[in-house]
């Protein structure tokens, strides 16, 4: 069982400070997501939380270890991320890009072993990449490769999977498997998952938990029907959307105007 | 197997390529002519090929290797296919340097350590700014090429006409700054071979830390990558192949940018193969680009960088094209 846990955490960049006082938890199994408005500090909190920006204030901890004690290589091996960007000019092949999760455990020059070897196969196995295992990635469609970039992260074999945005990319079916995915992998795997989402259908289809961030500030956090009622959505995201639950599943839905009105 | 398969045929390659260097030239010379100046013949052949086609072969193979290495690193570092010593104004400020310890008077040797340290300034700064571009470098990049570029060659320039020391051998000077492998004595041959073999250790050692900058810097550190040891080492060992291949030749272009970007069609764009390929290919292809230089208007004599630019620009024009659509 792994705990990653951020304790009053406040980070700036440079003088600007992006996230304040910001405290919860995650551990093995769950689907945590985050959402919140554009520049609450979704992002930020994720950077982090993969100890890509040490906190300003507060700490970030991995099984109650504080994250600024490790090195690069440790961390890659107990926390992935699943980058947004994932375009390159490179013709690296789709296994190519997978085995660059094996990267921090690597003999010198590069040497990979059996372990690594086998991770890889595992990676591919659970997104379903063999026929596409030896294709270039530059030339894959966007679908595609995210897929290959979740596996180049699950290849990793860390304990946490970070997530920025994974569907941003994607049409509504894709997004949809990627994240059914996700979910089963955390299942099956025993992965903590933090996964920012714009979409809080998604979010609350997807998410065990939900994280509501405002300006910096978590504002609410709990089971997506807890956090996703009325008064938070339209306090957080505007007046001009509705709530309907549905299967136990808040919904969240743009309020039809009863009269347009044109000029 | 594909990897090895090429890795050999490359070498060999590089092993014709100088034997031809060796062999054919304003002189005829035989196999057994060779065979002789190796174990120390004396007569006129010997002198030739121990004084002037060997060093010179040796040299072409040198500087063809680094830039062609320097060039795979850079991209790699930079995720950019457009980049490489010579346009990224590293081999400039290299040049700049070198002229500059020159001009100061500094000994021979300490040619080269100029050039390495001015490659090095130059190829911090350019990384520098292409971080300011953020994700995409590639047009940031070519620009602080082009700007370091031209301010290298006008303190060059200046140092040349006011240096009283520099005018004394202004032809030769000339010369390298064209790029030329002509007249490289023994001395020269050996510090730049500890140099080059240095920076290549460097890049074989760091060949699969750069695959991880596929997808940035960032990513490179989540997948475990400590980016600013990497980013220096990385930067170091393009300084060092750079230097040398500069304190060797002088201005040699294109070299490091079409020698990699052309392997990666044939392996793969993993650095663990790239990089020892592109050492192998860039050797060869420059004792070939040598060996047209003196042979095709014989008896006069083209500089090599003549060759290679010749070669080069179009394909980097050919590249930019392509590029620009994908990401500029």
């Amino acid at each position: 069982m792994t705990t990653l846990a951020a304790t009053a955490v406040t980070a700036a960049y440079s003088a600007r400070v992006v996230l304040r006082e910001c405290s919860f938890g995650m551990s093995s199994g769950e689907v945590v997501a985050i959402v919140g408005p554009n520049g609450a500090g979704k992002s930020t909190l994720l950077r982090v939380l993969a100890g890509l920006l040490l906190p300003t204030a507060g700490s970030v901890a991995l099984d109650g270890v504080d994250l600024a004690t490790f090195s690069r290589a440790t961390l890659a091996r107990r926390i992935a991320v699943v980058p947004q960007i994932f375009d390159t000019l490179f013709p690296f092949t789709v296994r190519e890009v997978v085995a660059l999760g094996r990267t921090a455990r690597l003999g010198p020059f590069g040497r990979a072993a059996p372990d690594d070897v086998a991770a890889v196969d595992r990676a591919i196995d659970d997104l379903d990449l063999r026929a596409l295992a030896s294709r270039r990635i530059d030339r894959l469609s966007g679908g595609e490769r995210q897929r290959a970039v979740l596996a180049m992260a699950l290849a990793q074999e860390a304990d946490v999977l970070l997530l920025d945005e994974p569907t941003v990319h994607l049409d509504p079916g894709h997004q949809l498997a990627t994240l059914e995915l996700i979910r089963e992998l955390a299942t099956r795997r025993q992965l903590a998952v933090c996964a920012v989402l714009h979409d809080l259908n998604l979010a609350s289809a997807f998410g065990s938990r939900i994280v509501a961030i405002a300006d910096g500030r978590i504002v609410r956090e709990g089971t997506p029907i807890d956090v996703l009622d009325a008064e938070l959505v339209q306090a957080v995201f505007g007046e001009g959307l509705e709530v309907v639950a549905r299967d136990g599943h808040p919904g969240v839905f743009p309020r039809v105007p009863k009269m347009v009105s044109r000029p | 197997m594909r990897t090895l398969g090429v890795l050999a045929f490359l070498a060999v390659a590089l092993v014709v390529s100088a034997a031809a260097g060796i062999l054919i030239g304003a002189v005829a010379i035989g196999p057994g002519d060779v065979l002789a100046a190796l174990f120390g013949s004396n007569d006129v052949s010997g002198t030739i090929i121990r004084e002037l086609r060997l060093p010179r072969v040796l040299g072409a193979a040198l500087v063809g290797g680094s830039l062609a290495t320097a060039g795979a690193l850079l991209q790699g570092l930079l995720r950019n296919p457009l980049a490489d010593p010579f346009v990224t104004g590293t081999s400039a400020g290299a040049t700049l340097a070198a002229v500059a310890a020159i001009v100061l008077g500094l000994a021979a040797p300490l040619v080269p350590l100029a050039a390495f340290a001015g490659a090095l300034v130059t190829v911090t700064l350019v990384w520098r700014l292409a971080r300011l571009g953020g994700g995409t470098t590639v047009l940031t990049v070519l620009l602080a090429g082009v700007v370091l570029t031209s301010f290298a060659g006008a303190v060059v320039t200046f140092l040349l006409v006011s240096s009283d020391r520099l005018a004394l051998q202004l032809r030769a000077v000339l010369g390298w700054l064209q790029g030329g492998v002509s007249v490289i004595s023994w001395p020269e041959l050996g510090v730049a071979a500890i140099v080059v073999a240095l920076g290549l250790i460097f890049a074989l050692v760091l060949a699969h830390r750069v695959d991880a900058y596929a997808f940035g810097e960032e990513t490179a550190a989540t997948l475990g990558v400590d980016p600013d040891r990497t980013t220096t080492a990385v930067l170091g060992a393009t300084a060092l192949l750079s230097g040398a291949a500069v304190a060797l030749a002088g201005l040699v272009g294109f070299v490091g940018l079409v020698i990699p970007h052309a392997l990666r069609f044939v392996i793969g764009a993993t650095h663990r193969r790239l990089v020892p390929a592109s050492f192998l290919a860039g050797a060869a292809a420059l004792v070939l680009a040598d060996l047209g230089a003196r042979t095709v208007i014989a008896p006069a004599e083209l500089p090599i960088g003549a060759i290679t630019g010749l070669i080069g620009a179009p394909f980097f024009l050919a590249l930019l094209v392509r590029s620009r659509r994908i990401v500029v």
